[in-house]
């Protein structure tokens, strides 16, 4: 079982007490399908992702977006069990998605980049290896039924 | 996945905005890595102080900060430029080369924060594979 110390606890809590989901989802979904245009594989259906602009001006791109960040509020809402929290979305992904799992800690990524945008300076050091310890036991999770 | 004209363009008009924020944005990117990916601390054993902002982690930030600085001036031909810091760190420093990626990512969250409304996607994505460009002409020499 993951160790959370109360700091780490406490800044998880802070952090998503603090975004705003409907603002931040979209803004790191888009981010990863412009940064990282290979995830767009899984998105065929979503229309015109042909330039950053078109991305992010995508409705379906910003209702998924807003849809991964609900999500994720689950996680934190469960912190001492996201592996069993994550299982079945787990399965979703693996066998009916077909996503590479290495797809999770790139949109990571871009969320902590964005995050790290709206909080500027308060976003320090130690904030950051909370989210990031956060986000890693997400992302393994996420893949964890993968087989 | 080279630098396109527009990835270039993208690079230079960023880095206009980091330079006069520099120093303090290299000793952000270096201290933060340090504490977020402790692992990297074991190529700095010979630093007295391996605390954020200590004054040889500023110093090596400032370091690194003007390297990169000048790569920017030299994106045309990164392998060349980067031939004896290739050397150094592949026969002398033996640094890992994922580490290259750790301390990428390290910078991009630090000039997110510093400059959240030019670090745009499209800008994110050109630094991002400057950055990988500069990782891969330092792991040249290594084997």
């Amino acid at each position: 079982m993951v160790q959370w110390t109360d700091f780490e606890r406490a800044t998880i809590q802070n952090i998503f007490g603090k975004i705003d989901y409907e603002d931040v989802g979209p803004a790191a979904f888009g981010r990863c399908l412009v940064v990282y245009p290979w995830t767009q594989r899984y998105f065929g259906n979503f229309g015109n992702l042909y330039n950053a602009a078109a991305i992010q001006a995508n409705p379906m791109v910003a209702a998924h977006g807003k849809t991964v960040l609900r999500g994720l509020d689950k996680a934190v809402k469960n912190m001492d069990d996201i592996k069993a929290t994550y299982a079945e979305l787990s399965v979703l992904h693996s066998e009916k998605l077909h996503v590479d799992p290495d797809n999770f800690r790139l949109l990571a990524d871009c969320l902590t980049i964005v995050v790290a945008s709206r909080m500027g300076s308060d976003f320090t050091a130690d904030v950051q290896a909370a989210f990031q310890k956060f986000l890693a036991v997400v992302v393994s999770s996420l893949g964890r039924q993968y087989h | 996945m080279s630098l396109s004209a527009k990835d270039k363009a993208n690079v230079k008009s960023i880095w206009n905005k980091i330079l006069p924020k520099s120093d303090d944005i290299g000793d952000q990117a270096l201290s933060r890595m340090l504490v977020v990916y402790p692992q990297t601390k074991t190529y700095f054993s010979h630093f007295a102080d391996l605390t954020p902002g200590s004054a040889q982690v500023r110093k090596h930030g400032d370091t690194i900060m003007n390297k990169i600085d000048d790569c920017v001036n030299h994106m045309d031909d990164l392998v060349s430029y980067l031939s004896s810091l290739s050397e150094l760190h592949a026969t002398k420093l033996r640094v890992d080369p994922a580490n290259f990626k750790i301390l990428a990512h390290s910078l991009l969250v630090v000039v997110a924060a510093y400059l959240p409304n030019d670090f745009t996607p499209e800008i994110h994505l050109s630094v991002d594979k400057f950055l990988q460009q500069i990782a891969l002409a330092l792991s040249e020499k290594y084997r």
